[in-house]
């Protein structure tokens, strides 16, 4: 599995989803608490101002952004320094042959894998599994579903946000589970399962929220500590990041970190950040004695030198998601996507092409959440926007709504045109009205209908009431 | 002042009584109205469907007819941020920019002009009940017109004006997003219909009659008792 993450079209996945109550209830509850606890932990952020932080941050990855080049060779340099390996793959397949065949070299027989996007994203899972390496997620969402039969994510924070505790007890009930559904013990034996992993696998992998140019470190942020299992147990580790999650300095970091958990799950920090510099010392009874940081570009490089570029600031926090009003009724598999609300409908088209996503772009009602919580300050829905020009303009995607388009723009162009066409309106749409209202439209009004009465057409416009005011008629 | 009206086509068509109480409202305060009737859309629909091109013509059209305006006011804060966009869609065309501009520069929501422009501290308006408003994103995150509506409904005689939850949040309108993806924006329109309920005013009040229309409608559909009225309205209630 790679960006995409099922093949069925978008209008069936959707209603699937929109059937799933448990699922929306599930994402109406997780939106109203994290924005919640969001809104507590931001107005105490400094002098609660929000707005300068958040142009701080959004600097300071835009300046990271703007001198990539710069920073990934400042950043690999140090990378060798602290006596590790760097390998820049250009796609996916690159990324994870790379990560694969260093297994296979080195005789790998179990992998501990941490939560990461960007390994969902170059499928790394299944390569390893085909070349007979035994893969184990450690976050407990994620852990949960590879044993649900490797269910996808569906939020870029919290993967199984869409799964309820009884339905994780019976997954682990297949994986041997005798217990209830309570979450402590669900946990307790997800805990006593995964302890046993990490002391026998050979390799690790993990993501990298941020890398840090100026020492080569990778920053990794979290809550269980799985990730600091994964970084401290296995000799063989390998660190996996986007080419774009550079960051200049660790003053930068402080920055962004202090925004991260504040806007993902409404928290001041995470349980645990760690810095990882490169292997460890002769003798250390922890950490890396082997060390590889993979720089994916997978389409980022298109991206850079794109109208799209600003997208490349994100942070991953998910703030958008948890904001976003059609997010909230849909839930994250509905995207078809591993990346989800406004970012992934700005990001996965990018990366794996509309061919696959052309949906995406209109799963948005403009209403800018999105661009006032992004903590990257990326004005996320004027990207989407551009998204629905791309597809309108550049690749005419439905000769549909181009001639509604083309008609409309006559229409308003021309008032004797649209004079015309509002006042015989209110006849056209007469089949469609019950009790006055319009009930029960067909093709584009359907949609709106099957839940929402729309207002009859006036018979008289408000022009012609000001008309025949103005000439000393009705008042 | 002369106030020239831009009544949005919306209202045009759809909610003559809104177009009709701006009128008498303004008036009211001692404004002369000017009402270019050649006036049709801000072109709004078909830019935010992704059609920039064929939204321009509409947008020129716009300009000519309200640039001789004093000051340019309208019932909706959508249509007015839009047009507050105007130069930047066309900023490749010096001439047009610098004419939309100063178009944008005059163009005021109903409730931005009543407050920012005229400081009007008293209005007359009497309505007896529990209200809530719903804040339009556009008005109130583009435009930032977030507490002019609220200051303004504080003045009416006998309005108690309540919160409900997520009232800041769309309510899934979105202009042609509500039909090209119809079930999800009924989806949104539902839930903020079941918030107002829980509320149980006897008015629903916002500055946009498409999104008054959009929970309007899934209020009238589950036979709900809540009066949907347009601030222009309630600011015009004796």
């Amino acid at each position: 599995m790679g960006i995409k993450i099922n093949d069925q079209s978008f209008k069936k996945n959707l209603k699937k989803n929109l059937n799933d109550d448990f699922m929306r209830a599930a994402m109406v509850k997780a939106q109203d608490l994290i924005n919640k606890n969001r809104a507590n932990v931001l107005s105490q952020l400094g002098d609660g101002n929000y707005q300068e932080w958040q142009k701080l941050s959004g600097e300071v990855r835009a300046h990271a952004i703007e001198n990539l080049d710069f920073y990934l060779n400042q950043f690999a340099e140090n990378v060798v320094k602290n006596g590790g390996n760097v390998f820049f793959a250009k796609d996916a397949k690159e990324a994870s042959q790379y990560i694969t065949n260093l297994a296979i070299e080195k005789g790998v027989k179990k992998v501990v894998k941490a939560k990461s996007m960007v390994t969902e994203e170059i499928g790394i899972n299944h390569d390893l599994i085909d070349a007979g390496v035994d893969v184990k997620e450690t976050d407990l969402a994620e852990y949960i579903l590879q044993l649900d039969d490797w269910n996808p994510p569906s939020h870029m924070v919290v993967p199984s946000l869409h799964l309820n505790k009884t339905q994780i007890r019976d997954v682990f009930a297949k994986n041997g589970y005798s217990g209830k559904d309570i979450p402590e013990d669900l946990a307790a034996f997800a805990r006593a399962q995964l302890r046993n992993e990490f002391v026998t696998a050979d390799m690790g992998i993990y993501g990298c929220n941020f890398a840090i140019a100026e020492s080569g470190a990778i920053t990794l942020i979290s809550n269980e500590g799985n990730i600091d299992l994964c970084t401290s147990a296995p000799e063989l580790q390998v660190a996996v990041m986007g080419m774009e999650r550079i960051l200049a300095t660790y003053e930068d970091a402080d920055i962004c970190i202090s925004l991260l958990a504040r806007n993902a799950v409404g928290a001041k920090n995470t349980s645990y950040t760690t810095f990882v510099n490169g292997i460890t010392e002769e003798g250390a009874a922890d950490g890396a004695k082997e060390f590889h940081v993979v720089i994916v570009d997978n389409g980022r490089s298109k991206v850079l030198k794109s109208q799209f570029k600003e997208v490349l600031q994100c942070m991953r926090c998910a703030a958008c998601l948890n904001i976003c009003p059609i997010y909230r009724q849909v839930g994250g598999h509905s995207y078809n996507s591993i990346y989800s609300g406004p970012l992934g409908v700005v990001l996965t088209p990018l990366l794996a092409g509309y061919d696959d996503f052309e949906e995406l772009p209109y799963m948005c009602s403009l209403c800018g959440a999105c661009t006032e919580v992004c903590p990257s300050n990326i004005k996320l829905h004027s990207l989407i926007h551009e998204h629905k020009r791309v597809l309108a303009e550049d690749k005419k995607a439905s000769t549909f709504w181009g001639a509604g388009m083309t008609g409309a723009g006559m229409v308003f162009s021309r008032p004797w045109m649209y004079k015309l066409g509002t006042g015989v309106a209110p006849l056209m749409t007469k089949p469609f009205m019950v009790d006055g209202k319009i009930k029960r439209g067909v093709s584009v009004l359907k949609g709106w209908t099957d839940k929402r009465d729309m207002p009859a057409l006036e018979k008289v416009r408000f022009r012609d009431w000001y008309t025949s005011r103005s000439k000393g008629g009705n008042k | 002042m002369k106030v020239t009206l831009f009544t949005t086509c919306i209202v045009d068509f759809m909610a003559m009584n809104v177009g009709k109480a701006t009128v008498e409202l303004l008036e009211g305060l001692g404004h002369e109205i000017d009402y270019p009737t050649n006036q049709t859309c801000c072109g709004q629909p078909m830019y935010n469907t992704g059609y920039v091109e064929k939204t321009k013509g509409t947008i020129k059209h716009f300009i000519e007819t309200f640039e001789h305006a004093e000051v340019i006011v309208s019932p909706s804060g959508s249509c007015v941020s839009f047009v507050k966009e105007y130069p930047h869609i066309l900023a490749d065309d010096k001439v047009w920019k610098e004419r939309a501009e100063k178009v944008a520069s005059k163009t005021y929501e109903l409730s931005q002009f009543l407050i920012d422009v005229i400081n009007i501290n008293e209005i007359s308006a009497k309505l007896p009940g529990k209200a809530v408003y719903h804040s339009n994103c556009h008005t109130a995150r583009f435009l930032k017109v977030k507490e002019q509506p609220l200051q303004l409904l504080s003045k009416v005689e006998g309005l108690e004006l309540v919160d409900f939850h997520n009232s800041d949040k769309c309510c899934g309108f979105g202009g042609t997003f509500s039909v090209k993806m119809g079930d999800i924006s009924a989806e949104v329109a539902d839930e903020k219909a079941r918030y107002i309920q829980e509320a149980n005013p006897d008015y629903l009040i916002g500055a946009d009659f498409a999104c008054l229309m959009n929970i309007g409608g899934r209020l009238s559909r589950i036979g709900s008792n809540i009066k949907v009225m347009h601030i222009a309205e309630v600011l015009n209630s004796k």
